[in-house]
């Protein structure tokens, strides 16, 4: 019905690769855009400051890491820390003087520096043994980043970060953070989107299916595997640094844990792997609804006059978040996107559902 | 030279306990190539138990434990029942997340309803220390130590039972394993609750130690190591790893604490497992079948 392929007709190999093919995807992209656009005229201050900001950056270090997992198929349990490093070094360079364009820029080249050595023992192991050895580099920088003064200024330290200022232009309100913010995910979207279309998008995904037939037929894993960490330590830690610039602004250690790292993996997997719809809906639904369905059960107790601890209410979040992680897991292992594209696969041929593919 | 000796022997005797929360690990790696990264999820839930069956219900301190030890062999039962084995076949990645998420919620969900304030473990063990010489022992250490050791033991014995002895088939090859009329999916599922059990006894020990509340889960990252250098399939690979993370941790701590800001045990455990898998990925003991690339 509304993605309708009617009339749709390729004629040159440039129209078959576009990025949105279906009419009805470009006009509801443009749609997208003017609302993403006109949000601070639409919603509150509140809303967007708190919700819509670390949403949309959120969704940017998602898809850095969903470049890894989900398209090279190497599995990273220590995104945070790269975050972090690209956070701290923006942060610094910004202190020194820099512009806000230049010190993200530098944030992500740090990161990427120091997340290739993430990427060191993908070099020998995958899987399980990729797992652990990242989870345990996240603990050594986290270590690092506390223990040297001139990093992090102390264990109990919190940095201010400088107000950016893009063009000469100071972001200092709600709304041109807002902007900036969503500039920045459109761009890593649109980057990621097309990395999926290049030869190296091609070889990343020969890579994760069975990087022993990518080498037989010619592709340098080596290479591949390097750089997929090098561009995704790229994006993860300029969003590092976004977070930092236009959502905390004030960087402590404790804001890139461990526990960031696996959020950021649920984001991952509860979107869909491989997927870059999956990962604004992956990073949107493990960030707020947590908050939300909280909010539900608050509301819900006080409404039939039930009583909950304080100390239950505070660990509620975590059980619902955990609970997303595993249901997501067991229920629908292809996540949000896959819920996604059923809809949309139904949509595209209804009413003539027997002549799905 | 004192403070040395006295830092190893302390260390060893809490690198026995690492090995004893890593065994829960490697129990259920041998059995179905699972990592199980809620073990220090379930040690903490064991801990709570044993606090709440001693504390809040009145058992005595045997019947507690014993209680708390069927408790959690019943959720690791469950634990592989409704989750794990419906995850057969799933890229890796999944699977690890799924345990992950189970720690997540067990952190929630088990201080939420006992309570988050540290509580004392109700042992009676003595805090006066133990005196070698000019050598200071903390009591609970060697209790601890000694549990580890005999723990242990009693998995190697278990191993040569009939229903270890089916274990180590399945962890040779599930499908051998089915054709010889072993059930595969019952010992998965028993070496889960045993895990589970292991997880409750540990959970006395590091209770009694740090006490109880959620940060028993941050065990995790020492007990894999320990896993991971002693090799992840191998049992009597965990004691001899317990060890050489147990000294290095608490001589490194030691002597580098009071020149940084402290935190270094976290980074010693972190480096050896860094270190394990670039240099060593089967770990000591292991078995070396490992996915190379």
């Amino acid at each position: 019905m509304f993605y309708r392929e009617c009339g749709v007709r390729h004629t040159t190999y440039a129209a078959d690769r576009a990025l949105a093919v279906i009419p009805f995807e470009r006009a509801l992209l443009v749609l997208l855009i003017v609302l993403a656009a006109a949000a601070p005229w639409i919603v509150t201050d509140l809303f967007l400051v708190s919700y819509l900001t670390p949403w949309l950056i959120w969704t940017a270090a998602v898809l850095g890491l969903n470049l890894l997992m989900g398209w090279a198929g190497q599995i990273h349990l220590g995104y945070g820390a790269v975050m972090a490093v690209g956070a701290y070094t923006a942060v610094h360079v910004a202190r020194a003087g820099a512009p806000f364009v230049v010190a993200v820029a530098a944030g992500g080249l740090v990161a990427a520096v120091i997340g290739s050595l993430f990427g060191l023992p993908a070099l020998r192991v995958r899987g399980l043994y990729l797992a652990m050895s990242t989870l345990a580099l996240q603990v050594i920088v986290d270590w690092i980043l506390v223990q040297v003064p001139a990093i992090s200024g102390g264990a109990q330290a919190t940095l201010l970060v400088p107000r950016p200022h893009i063009f000469g232009i100071l972001l200092v309100t709600d709304q041109a953070r807002y902007w900036a913010a969503a500039v920045f995910a459109v761009l890593v979207a649109l980057f990621v989107a097309n990395v999926r279309r290049t030869d190296v998008g091609r070889a990343l995904i020969a890579l994760r299916e069975k990087d022993y037939a990518a080498a037989v037929i010619g592709i340098n894993v080596f290479y591949y595997k390097a750089l997929a960490f090098f561009v995704s330590s790229f994006i993860g830690g300029m969003s590092g640094a976004a977070l930092a610039f236009l959502y905390y602004r004030a960087v402590t250690p404790e804001q890139f844990g461990l526990n960031v790292s696996i959020m950021a993996v649920a984001m991952v997997i509860v979107g869909g792997l491989g997927s870059i719809i999956g990962s604004f809906f992956g990073a949107g639904f493990i960030l707020l609804a947590p908050i939300w369905i909280e909010h539900g059960l608050r509301e819900l107790a006080a409404a039939l006059s039930v009583h909950i601890s304080p100390s239950t209410l505070a660990h509620l979040p975590l059980v619902i978040y955990g609970g997303l992680i595993t249901g997501f897991l067991l229920l629908e292992p292809l996540g949000l996107a896959k819920l996604y594209d059923n809809v949309r696969n139904y949509l595209r041929v209804w009413p003539f559902g027997y002549t799905k593919k | 030279m004192t403070f040395l000796a006295e830092l190893a022997i302390n260390g060893a005797l809490v690198g026995l306990m690492y090995a004893l929360v890593a065994s829960g690990i490697v129990l259920v790696y041998k059995s179905s190539g699972v990592v199980n990264l809620a073990q220090g999820g379930f040690v903490m839930a064991g801990a709570y138990l044993v606090w709440a069956y001693i504390a809040r219900l009145g058992l005595g301190l045997i019947p507690g434990i014993l209680a708390a030890a069927a408790s959690m062999g019943a959720l690791g039962w469950l634990t592989e029942r409704l989750a794990l084995r419906r995850m057969i076949g799933q890229p890796v990645i999944m699977i690890l997340m799924l345990t992950f998420g189970l720690e997540v919620v067990l952190r929630g969900a088990v201080p939420g309803a006992l309570g988050a304030d540290t509580k004392p473990m109700p042992i009676p063990i003595s805090q006066a220390p133990v005196w070698l010489g000019d050598i200071l022992i903390n009591r609970t250490y060697i209790l601890g130590g000694a549990v580890a050791v005999v723990m242990v033991a009693l998995l190697a014995v278990f191993f040569r039972t009939r229903a270890g002895i089916a274990m180590r088939a399945v962890s040779d090859d599930h499908l051998a394993a089915w054709a010889v009329g072993i059930p595969v999916e019952r010992t998965v599922a028993l070496s889960w609750a045993v895990s589970g059990a292991v997880a409750a006894v540990t959970g006395v020990l590091w209770g009694a130690v740090q006490g109880v509340d959620w940060s028993l889960s941050l065990l995790l990252i020492k007990a894999l190591s320990v896993a991971v250098l002693g090799g992840l399939d191998s049992l009597s690979g965990v004691v001899l790893a317990g060890l050489i993370v147990g000294v290095f941790e608490s001589v490194i701590s030691g002597y580098v604490d009071p020149f940084v800001g402290g935190g270094t045990r976290e980074v010693v455990a972190a480096v050896v497992i860094f270190l394990t898998v670039l240099i060593r990925p089967y770990g000591l003991f292991g078995r070396e079948v490992i996915e190379r690339v």
